[in-house]
């Protein structure tokens, strides 16, 4: 039992980890006013080169600036459509999001001719798990040994940078000027303005940022979670994320909370199949992989707490009103 | 938006079109990547959709799909609301389409299952929406978010339903039973087989012509009707629109009722006119074509017509690509749609500034030169 238990977690680390990375992706855009629904066409856009570069070069780690480089471009373009053109930030995400879809696949057909997925990455072209140190002394320790050795060390590099991040951010959105900037434009650019900072460049460098966090995730789900690209495996990853993202009510600590719960329900998700509990009987896994989305649709609604989005998100600035 | 100093034409002509070209230009980049020569490509993509009964056939059958689903995006934007669940709603609403072809198929006359399949096919899917609407008008939670939500939603309970209910004994694919022959849409060659017309075999069915029948109704709704009126009073100025007297949280409801059970209508032709079954994922993506659609359209009945006819024609020509190039599957559809999105939605505004200029410069040189020829 407790195996089990440490087994789900271990997954559910490993899970989060990209929704973390994802999640503060958003965190970023959306404290500044952008509304970021192409999370998931960044996820699946800089997985693929990744995954395509890393098998090319024989260096995950050229696949990892790849991934970031692809992120970044995309987050460019939707800064382009909807800060400096005033476009739909929703039209603009679904355009990135469909052009992520059919462009990673056709031009995987066309470099690697294996129906879109790239070659599987083996050795170097991956990231490999990392052992902390001690784990394997402490390992016999009971408890704290399993713990340690067995749910804490042993993933990769990624898993640990996601996590890190979070302090990370909290600090640069409460501690710093730019953080304080940063919020302040997402509630109200106006005050910002009129203070002399430049709206633009501010969202610009929200989207920056948000472009490089969710070239991470890219890079972590084809090169250190799976072996490789394979179509679509983005697999709603990205609205999976906004929905933590909601859920943690647009705050670093909460977020990684509602990471790590929606990662947890993923891993039992996987874990339930086919296994009958009792009084309840088989629950559908399909029960389990909407609660995600049924819990931030309740909070939402403000049936479970409230959560208030920063007061511009989605509006684009217009300086002269 | 159109506080520009340019003439109507321009607005809703000439910018729309420009922006088209853009994004098939870019789109023609995406060939040459690939090694496919563009023009060969659009050549074999017009041909492959209109230069045979057959293609035209297919072109019209998704087309059928765009114009409801081009329509519900359309008719939300109308009133300032972004319904992006039209796939989950048209998902939903195929499955009560589905059911009642089940259900009353071996028991009714075709003359009751049809309109009772395709009513309940549009209350399924504005049921579908009704959550949304309702939390967007009275909770205050974003339509966007909550309708993003609801597809995934919708995904979930049809993957159950499928697998653990509707598929029959025996059947290995998650497709339910085919439904009697009473509970299917008549098809176009039968339809005008009936008038002594001869046409190839295709998915094109009745459906058609509901589709037709909702431009128009939807036109007439907007633009003939005192709810019309309010709609659109509500999408252009809310606070004018309140002030006036119309009570939004009410009509933001209603609206996307609307908007959810035009989604719901595409079960007609894809359940009950072209596969005769409820299938996994028979909605593959027609929700988000039709925020193309209604982009291109610019929400208008008769340039959703036509925007839903250009998809046709990408879709139907993509598949005689994928015939055609080893290498270029349906995807190469969605990079096409994915720029027209881009261009035609959210870069919409990009050439107004630079085609304004040129149209003053050009006017200006005009009026000048008419001022010196009369001096």
């Amino acid at each position: 039992m407790f195996d089990t238990i440490i087994l789900l977690l271990d997954a559910t680390l490993r899970v989060a980890t990209p929704l973390l990375l994802l999640a503060l992706a958003g965190l970023f855009s959306e404290r500044s006013g952008v509304v970021n629904i192409a999370l998931e066409g960044k996820l699946l856009g800089s997985a693929f080169a990744a995954a395509a570069t890393s098998y090319a070069t024989g260096s995950v780690w050229m696949g990892l600036l790849a991934g970031m480089a692809t992120g970044f471009a995309l987050a460019m373009v939707h800064g382009f459509a909807s800060i400096t053109h005033r476009g739909d930030q929703i039209v603009s995400g679904t355009a990135i999001n469909m052009l992520a879809a059919g462009l990673t696949v056709t031009l995987g057909r066309y470099w690697f001719e294996q129906g879109g997925q790239t070659p599987s990455l083996v050795g170097d072209q991956r990231f490999q798990a990392i052992d902390l140190p001690l784990a394997g002394m402490l390992q016999d320790v009971p408890l704290i040994g399993s713990l340690y050795s067995k749910l804490l060390s042993g993933h990769n590099l990624l898993v640990y940078l996601a996590f890190a991040l979070v302090p990370v951010s909290w600090w640069i959105l409460q501690r710093t000027r730019f953080g304080l900037r940063l919020r302040a434009v997402g509630e109200n650019p106006h005050s910002v303005d009129t203070a002399g900072v430049s709206v633009t460049w501010l969202r610009y460098r929200a989207l920056m940022i948000a472009g490089l966090l969710a070239g991470i995730a890219g890079a972590y789900l084809s090169t250190a979670h799976s072996a490789g690209f394979v179509p679509n495996m983005s697999a709603g990853k990205g609205f999976i994320a906004l929905a933590a993202l909601i859920f943690g009510k647009w705050r670093p600590v909460s977020v990684m909370f509602g990471c790590l719960l929606f990662g947890f329900l993923d891993a039992l998700a996987v874990r339930l199949q086919g296994v009958e509990i009792p009084v309840i009987g088989e629950v559908p896994v399909q029960a389990i992989e909407v609660l995600p989305y049924v819990l931030t649709v309740l909070l939402l609604a403000g049936f479970i707490g409230k959560a208030i989005a920063p007061k511009a998100v989605g509006q684009p600035y217009v300086k002269s009103r | 938006m159109n506080n520009n100093k340019l003439p109507a034409w321009i607005n809703v002509l000439l910018l729309p079109l420009l922006n088209l070209a853009l994004a098939l230009a870019v789109s023609a980049l995406v060939f040459i990547a690939v090694d496919v020569n563009p023009l060969d490509a659009a050549q074999l993509m017009i041909e492959g959709a209109l230069g045979y009964q057959e293609g035209v056939g297919y072109t019209l059958y998704y087309a059928t799909n765009f114009i409801f689903t081009g329509l519900a995006v359309a008719i939300a934007f109308s009133a300032g609301l972004f319904n992006i669940g039209g796939e989950g709603q048209a998902y939903i609403g195929g499955l009560g389409t589905g059911l009642v072809c089940l259900l009353l198929g071996p028991s009714m006359p075709f003359w009751i299952v049809f309109p009772v399949a395709l009513l309940a096919g549009m209350a399924f899917g504005a049921l579908w929406a009704l959550i949304p609407a309702y939390l967007q008008a009275y909770r205050g939670s974003h339509v966007v978010i909550t309708t993003i939500m609801f597809n995934f939603i919708a995904a979930s309970l049809m993957v159950y339903l499928m697998v653990n209910v509707l598929k029959p004994e025996g059947e290995m694919s998650a497709v339910s039973a085919v439904f009697e022959s009473n509970a299917h849409l008549p098809m176009m060659h039968d339809i005008l087989g009936w008038f002594g017309i001869d046409f190839v075999r295709s998915p094109l069915n009745l459906s058609f012509f509901l589709a037709l029948a909702a431009l128009v109704l939807v036109w007439l709704l907007l633009w003939h009707t005192r709810w019309g009126y309010a709609i659109r009073a509500l999408g252009s100025n809310p606070t004018a629109a309140t002030y006036g007297g119309i009570n939004p949280k009410r009509l933001t409801v209603i609206v996307m009722l609307i908007s959810g059970a035009l989604a719901g209508m595409l079960g007609m032709n894809e359940v009950m006119g072209y596969s005769q079954q409820i299938r996994l994922g028979f909605v593959s993506g027609y929700g988000f074509t039709g925020i193309a659609v209604a982009l291109i359209g610019r929400g208008h009945p008769i340039g959703i017509f036509f925007a839903s006819l250009l998809f046709g024609i990408l879709f139907q020509g993509g598949n005689e690509l994928s015939f055609e190039y080893a290498n270029i599957e349906r995807e190469m559809v969605e990079v096409v749609q994915s720029l027209v999105v881009l261009f035609s939605g959210a870069l919409s505004l990009m050439l107004v500034k630079p085609v304004e200029k040129i149209y003053l410069a050009l006017t200006a040189s005009r009026a000048n030169q008419a001022n010196t020829q009369e001096a």
